[in-house]
This record gives C-alpha cells, structure tokens and sequence, in this order.
C-alpha cells in the first residue's frame, strides 16, 4: 500500500468574514500528480499556499509525508514551490539561484555540487549556470525555478500555474517536461491551474474547485467522461460538454430521449439503451442531457451497427483541421458536434449526424447534480 | 511607434502643423524663464568677486571689472559669525559631522524598515506605516519645545550628536517611505521562495534585496543629504556658538549687524555654503529628481 | 519553538523607528498640545488652564499679521508655483532639443538651502543695490521697487522667492505626470481631429488631476512651515510684518520665553496641516490596500 503523502481534513479558510476554502478534504497517494483546477477565485491558489504554510487555516488539518504540519514554518514543511513567476533571485546567477536554498540550509559543498549537477544534468540547464535571469528566456527560467525545486529533494512538490507565462508552443513543450520528469522521478505533485488541459494531461487525480468548494475528485477518466455535476461537465473538455434539456420517456426496453428542436422542425427522438437507466426512471422526466461533441458525429464516421440517423439544422462551422465542429441548435441551447473533415455541411441547411448515447450523462435540471443509475 | 519620451501634449504633430512662430514663441518664453532661474546664481557669482566700491557704483547685474577672489578667502576663514570670526570653514565641519553619520543611519534603518513593511506583513503593519509617514508632514514647530528639554535631559543640548539624534529621527519617515515604495516592487514571491528555500529574515534581506537596491539608496542619500545639509530649524534651535551647521553660520554672517555690509563676503559665503548640494545635485541630479518625485507622486 | 520567536523578528525590527516615532512625534506633539492649554511662561507649567492661550493668541496683533501673512503667501505661492510649474512642464514637454539642461535648470533652486535662497534675493530685491537701482541706473529715476523693506508689500518678496526655489519640483511632478498619459488616448483624439489646446484642455489636464493634489499637498506643506526662508530675506520684518505662524513660534519659545504661546501657535500650526494632510493619506493609503 503506498502511503498518503498528502492528506487534508476538513480544511476551512475565511479572509475576513468570507469564507475562501469550504471542508475541504484530499488525499495523495505518494508518487501521485494532484491537479487543482478551477476558474478564477475558486480558491486553489489559497489551498496551495495554506499547503505551503504562507497562509494560515481556520480549521482542519493537513499532513504531509505523515507529519501534522500546523504552525510549522514553511522552510520545515519538507516541500519546494515551482512560482508563477518563477520568482528567480534577480541578482544572482542560476548556479547560485540553485544552490542559495541548499546554502541557507546548511549543506556541505560536495552535496550541493553533486545536487546542482543532477538537477541541471536533468533539466539541460547546465550551459545556462553562469547567467542571470534577466539573460533568460521565459521557458529557460521556468526549468532553472524547477531546478531550485529539485535540488530541494522534498517530499511534495507545489506548483502555481508556472505555464500561465508561457505562450501557448511553450506551453505544450514543457507540459511535456513536466510529465516527463514526474515519471522520471517518480514525484509527488501538487499542481494549480485554470487550464483544463494541463489538468487532463497532467494529472493522476483531479480536484475540479469552484467558489471555494470542492466540486469533484477523480481520475481524469472520471471527470472527463462521468463529471459530477453540470459545472464540471461544463468546465473539463474543448468544447465542453453539451448541456441540453430533455424528457427522458421510459418505454418498455429502452428509454427515450425527446429533443426539442428550432422553431417548426420535428423534435429528435433517440433511444438510451441501457438498462440501469430505465430501472431508475419515474415516469417521464424532465431532465438534462449531457453528451461531447465527438459523441455526436456524422455518419461516415461510426463504425459498427447502424445507428439512428438525426437532421440538425446547420448554424456555425468551425473548421479545426483534423475535424470539423459544427453548431446546432438542440433544446434550446448551442450544441456542438464533432465531425470528421470529410463530413459534407452547408450553413443553414441540414446535415445527418449520429448521437451516441451509450456514454452520455444525465443531470437534474435544478440542482446541476450528476443524475447516477 | 510610441516615443514616450515626451510628446503627451507635444503631440507630433507640433512639429508639422504649428507654425515656425509658435515654436520660436516656445523657445523664448523657455529662455526667459531659465534667465530668471540662473539669475540669482549669476549675480551671487559676479557679486562675489567685486570689490566693496565696485558694488557701490555698479549695477548688480554687471560683470566684475576685475576679478577679485578675496571676498572669498574672508568668507572661509575670517568672516564674522557672531562672537568669533573664523569664516565658514569650521561650520562647513560641522554639516558634515552632522550630516554624515545623520544619513547614513537614517538610510540603513529606513531600508530594513523599508524591507521589513513591504514583505514581512503582520497586523497592524500598514498602522505602523501610516502612523510613520504622517511623522513626515508634521510641522516640525510643535516638537521643538519638547526636544529642547529631552536633548537637554540626555545630555547632548547643542551638540552634534544631539543634532545627529534629532536629524536621525526625523529622516526615518521618509527614508522608510522611500525603501518600502521600492521593495513593494519587488515581487513576493521571491520571498516566498527564499522562506521555502530555508533562507530566514536577515539573510533574505542581504542576498536578495541589498543587492538590487543601488538604485534607491543613491536616492535616499542624495535626499537625506541635501535635506540635513539644508536644514535651519534645527540647526538654529539645538546648537549653540562652535557646533552649528553651515546654515546657521551663513545666516549669520548675512545678518550680522555689526561693521560694514560686505556683500561680496556674504554672497561667497552663501555660495560656498550651498557647494556640497549643487555639487551632488549637478553629478546625481537624475536620482534627485527621482527622489523628488518618489515620495509625492506614490508610484 | 523557534519558529515562534522568528515570527516576531520582524516586530523587533520595527521597534526601534516606530518607539522614536511615537515618542519623538508623536508624544512631543502631545505634550506642545498639552503645554498651549497652561499657563507656561519661560519654563513648562503642568496645570492646565482652558483656552486661555488661543484667547491670547487671537488677539495678538502679530499672530494676527502672521496667519494673515500665511493666507496671503500660501496663496500665492501654491497657484503661481502650481500654475508656473504646469506651464514651464508643458513647454519643457514639446519636444525641446535642450530638455535635460532646462530641466536641471528649473529644479537646482531646490538643491539649496532657503538661507541660501534668501540671501541671494535679498541681495536682489535690496532698494539700493538690485534691482531698483539698476533699473534706475537706466534713467528711470523714479521707478521704485523697494518691496523689500516696504511693510505692506514685503511679504510678496516672500513669494517671489518662495515660488523661485519651489516651482522647478512642481515642474517635475507634471512632467512625470504629462508623460504618463495614455499616448492612445492622444491619438484617438488626433485622429478625431480635436486642436490641440482642446487635448490639453480637455483630455490631458483633467487626468492631471492627481498630480495637482500631489503638488497643492506638498505646496501646502512647505508654505506652512516657511521658516528658513523669512528668517534669511527679511528677518520677519520691516518689524513683524513678514512674520509667519513659524518664525512667531520660533520667536516666543526662544526670544520671549512664553512657552504657553509657542506652544499655542504650534498647535494652530499642527491643527493646519493634519485638516490637510490626514484626508490625503487616508485617501492614499485606503486605495492603496482597497
């Protein structure tokens, strides 16, 4: 059983009067990559920093690497931070940005040579050590800040949005490092940003935050495909996940999906096949519909059984190279399907489309919550 | 292509559009006002090195017929500043007894005052901080009284530590405003990164902020001189006959009633006088006047 | 454990320059205050005696010449320093060749001292040996300029020096403020075809509005505590019509020995500056952490 490297209990912060933080409550497996993502404001900057002890917690408890960590200072948290600015020492050379922590805390010069070699060996950093950060470029900082960060060896790393800074090639590439360098050394993360692709790609858990509560915890497979709730589903994904509201129609085998359509046309009707859901149904009910855009696809593009056919008036295209998205109008709502480059579509006339429910999700239409059978 | 370098107002198009006379109209009215800025510089020079008749005869604006630099040798070593006659010289001393060690304390404590309001909060900081800046504005007349009598309790009334003490405490307001303006440029997360780094108080102040703080301590040494150089008030209410800044000497000498007026004297001794700060002002002028703007301009 | 005492570090750091302030600011400004309520003559009396001093005050007729002296002077020096600094900025800011030279012209005056200051235009003003005698000396004989040592006009020599030493740093503070305009702003108005006095009135003077507080403040300021100043060029006089609330204070704490007075115009003085200045800060500062 791998230990908990992380563990945060009933956690509650207030600035003042508001509440910041709400009950949270998290676990990490050691190794583990914890992504923390969340529009702005929803607090997992704050979560980060009472992580990392800059600020202080109304109650609750967290602990890393076993130990209670309350009112220890951050320097003896055992964690390093990676900055949304990197905040390198603006004065001091990268070899001294690197080793001044490891001097501050008292280590021989053999260890810190040998440690400074590894780190800039790993993160190719090592022609850049004579140089100050105003000589670097923003990639080539971000690697020297995580440098700093390795040679600290701790027991978790901390992450603040260090790609925000980043344009978007950067951003991809070092993604990438990241990744690499978890495997690499098998690291335990705990990482924010606001980027829902970063957290998709990134992480062995999510915790998708909102106003301060925690909305969802789970496998990016689980966020992805069976979100909690309507703002996770709303959030995690590009596009996002349609939202369309519909009666859910049970019938003797399978459930029917009524959609309602623009203006005279003829509303779409489906059918849910799977069993549980039946089961679960009440008489008709009125109810949201969740479904990606890849599950709504033109018909050159399924495979397997013939699947029910639809017509959906044309509203937008977007072309994005590889695919096509499309914009209809389904419920009332925007609702954007994926098509494969080679599907023929016009604007403002029809096109035939393929909805595979088999993955849908369902959600209550006043609560948002995830409707589970 | 933005230019910021000017050209709010001056628009480009001043150039194009406005006509060759308004631009003259321009210029002029610049060279007028600079006239009346150089001015008084010109004449404390020129009168300065006439002779007493010539004074008497010529205008005030005229150039010397002869140069004459005795008034100046009076002025240093020979002008009378009330009871003794020893010119300016040992009062220039005494600034910068005064002056020199006023400065740099005042400077080292605003800077870690500085550092510590800027990255070191804690309740009550920006209560601390408002209460030492409005120690700025306070018209120094309502701690006069008080300060003659603890100067005299504490043993140093009309000394030089007494005036070093007085222009110490009274610095720390805007060497500290200075500092902390600057530091709070500085992002904290560096600190931050420095506390997980293990680095503790003093050692983040001395390798991470010392170094990038050239700039601002040039500044503040160049304000805090010329402010303490400068000053009268205290000069003239807490020393006595043999410890008195140049200020109060200068006055006296231009005030004395006794003998002849020797404008030629008084006029070389205000010039020698204000020679240290014109003198960091013509080589530093540029931190000066940032210095200048610093404070009141709150960037 | 020691965590707890490397919390404090940065209290203790501050310690010594906030107990300086508060006993050097702001308990002397306790005990000024305190004393102007007594009945203090050469030496500090402690029992306290109402208003007695104010009622003193305000019926003496040189603290009356003073604080009329302060509203006449202050006046003027704020607008003309204010108004003669707006104006030499914007000509400073067209683009002229010499910029950096007129600039450092306009702003030594505020690298010396007001002694200094005030000799040397003491020496100008002076009726017999500047300016009205050498505007005489050109055969205007009866051209009189002897301001100086005139009482109903001595205290305008004040503000010609006064506002000499000071308008170069207001000069400074709109040319940082001028050059900090949004040039797009510019623009977009060039290209809407506004004249140019229209941008400056309209555009550019209005977003001065910050700046001309900075200045009016600081102005202020410095108007209040004139001292240096009076003392050089007229020595509070032709007999006490250029005194100021700061050379009266100066006057009856170290000449007259009535400390109950010093202490009374001091707190005047005081009263002044924080109905000025504590608004500004509050201002500033709530803004600042808003």
């Amino acid at each position: 059983m791998t230990d908990k490297i992380l563990s945060i209990v009933g956690l509650n912060k207030k600035f003042g009067n508001v509440d910041v933080l709400l009950d949270i409550n998290i676990e990490l497996e050691s190794g583990g990559f914890l992504v923390l993502v969340g529009p702005s404001g929803c607090g997992k900057s704050t979560l980060l920093n009472c992580l990392a002890g800059f600020e202080a917690i109304n109650s609750g408890s967290i602990e890393i690497g076993g130990k209670d960590v309350e009112n220890v200072s951050p320097k003896d948290r055992d964690i390093a931070m990676v900055f949304q600015s990197y905040a390198l020492y603006p004065t001091m050379t990268v070899e001294k940005n690197i080793t001044f922590g490891m001097e501050a805390r008292g280590v021989k010069k053999e260890a810190r040579d040998a440690n400074l070699a590894r780190a800039s060996q790993i993160l190719q950093i090592e022609p850049l050590l004579k140089r100050k950060p105003g000589q670097l470029s923003g990639g080539q900082r971000q690697r020297v800040a995580m440098g700093r960060a390795l040679v600290r060896d701790p027991k978790l790393f901390l992450f603040d949005e260090p790609l925000s800074n980043l344009d978007a090639k950067l951003r991809v590439d070092m993604r990438t490092e990241i990744k690499k360098l978890h495997n690499r050394l098998n690291a335990s993360i705990v990482y924010v940003t606001h980027d829902q692709i970063e957290a998709l790609t990134l992480a062995t858990k999510i915790v998708v935050m909102k106003d301060g509560l925690i909305q969802q915890i789970g496998t990016p497979d689980e966020i992805y495909n069976r979100p909690g709730n309507i703002f996770v589903a709303d959030f995690m994904g590009s596009p996002p996940m349609n939202l369309i509201p519909v009666k859910a129609i049970p019938r003797e085998k399978h459930t029917e999906i009524v959609i309602e359509t623009r203006g005279e046309h003829k509303p779409i009707i489906l059918k849910d096949l799977r069993p549980e859901l039946l089961k679960s149904l009440n008489g008709k009910t009125e109810i949201i519909l969740g479904l990606r855009p890849e599950h709504i696809t033109n018909l050159e593009n399924v495979t397997g059984q013939h699947k029910a056919v639809s017509e959906c008036v044309v509203d937008v295209i977007e072309p994005v190279g590889s695919d096509i998205f499309v914009i209809t109008e389904l419920g009332g709502k925007n609702v954007t399907a994926r098509l494969r480059s080679n599907a023929y579509v016009e604007l403002g006339k029809s096109m035939k489309v393929v909805f595979d429910l088999n993955n849908a999700s369902y959600f209550y239409p006043k609560t948002g919550i995830r409707y589970d059978f | 292509m933005v230019d910021n370098k000017g050209l709010v107002g001056s628009v480009r198009f001043v150039e194009y559009l406005v006509p060759r006379v308004q631009r003259l109209g321009i210029y002029l009215a610049l060279v007028v006002f600079a006239a009346y800025y150089l001015m008084p510089l010109f004449v404390m020079l020129t009168t300065s090195l006439k002779s007493l008749d010539e004074i008497r005869t010529g205008s005030f604006i005229s150039l010397p017929r002869d140069i004459d630099f005795s008034s100046w040798k009076i002025a240093w070593s020979e002008a009378c500043t009330g009871v003794k006659c020893n010119g300016l010289k040992p009062y220039m001393l005494n600034s910068f007894l005064i002056a020199i060690p006023a400065v740099a304390i005042s400077t080292m404590v605003g800077a870690l005052n500085g550092y510590t309001l800027s990255h070191w909060k804690f309740k009550g900081a920006n209560l601390i901080f408002g209460m030492m800046l409005f120690g700025c504005f306070v018209p120094f007349q309502v701690i006069l009284l008080p300060m003659a009598i603890v100067l005299g309790k504490l043993g140093v009334a009309g000394s030089i530590s007494g005036l070093v003490l007085v222009h110490v405490v009274y610095g720390l307001g805007f060497t500290t405003l200075f500092f902390r303006n600057y530091f709070v440029t500085v992002s904290n997360e560096i600190t931050r990164a420095a506390k997980i780094d293990g680095a503790g108080f003093f050692r983040i102040f001395y390798s991470i902020f010392l170094p990038l703080s050239a700039p601002i301590f040039v500044v503040t040494i160049i304000w805090q001189f010329t402010q303490i150089w400068n000053d009268f008030l205290f000069g003239v209410s807490f020393s006595q006959a043999g410890t008195q800044p140049v200020t109060v000497a200068l006055n006296n000498i231009v005030n004395s009633t006794t003998g002849v007026k020797q404008y030629n004297v008084d006029m070389a001794a205000a010039i020698l006088a204000a020679l240290p700060t014109l003198l960091v002002y013509i080589l530093a002028g540029k931190y000066f006047i940032r210095g200048l703007t610093a404070g009141a301009v709150k960037g | 454990m020691f965590t707890r005492f490397e919390k404090q570090i940065p209290k203790i750091v501050l310690a010594p320059s906030f107990s300086a302030v508060l006993i050097f600011v702001y308990a002397f400004m306790a005990w000024t205050v305190y004393i102007a309520f007594t009945k203090s003559t050469i030496m500090p009396m402690y029992k306290l005696n109402g208003v007695l001093q104010f009622g003193r005050l305000s019926r003496s007729p040189r603290w009356e010449t003073a604080i009329e002296n302060l509203f006449i002077f202050g006046i003027l020096f704020i607008a003309i320093s204010t108004v003669l600094g707006l104006l030499l900025a914007i000509l400073l800011d067209q683009r002229i060749r010499s910029e950096g030279a007129l600039r450092s012209i306009f702003l030594y005056p505020m690298a010396l001292s007001f002694i200094v200051t005030g000799t040397a235009w003491k020496w100008i003003l002076n009726p017999g040996t500047g300016i009205e005698a050498f505007v005489r000396s050109w055969g205007f004989s009866s051209f009189k300029f002897d301001w100086l040592v005139n009482p109903d006009f001595a205290i305008y020599t004040i503000v010609i020096a006064g506002v000499w030493q000071s308008a170069g740093f207001v000069m400074a503070l709109f040319l940082a403020g001028l050059r900090s305009v949004n040039q797009e702003i510019i623009y977009a108005a060039m290209v809407d075809g506004i004249s140019t006095r229209r941008i400056y009135t309209k555009i550019i003077l209005p977003s001065m509005a910050p700046v001309f507080m900075s200045a009016v403040i600081v102005l202020s300021h410095l108007a209040i505590k004139s001292f240096d100043l009076v003392v050089a060029l007229t020595g509070g006089g032709p007999g006490y019509q250029t005194d100021l609330p700061a050379t009266f204070m100066y006057a009856m704490a170290f000449s007259r020995g009535d400390l109950g007075q010093a202490a009374a115009s001091a707190t005047v003085m005081l009263m002044t500056v924080v109905a000025i200045i504590v608004p500004y800060l509050y201002s500033e500062l709530r803004s600042k952490n808003g």
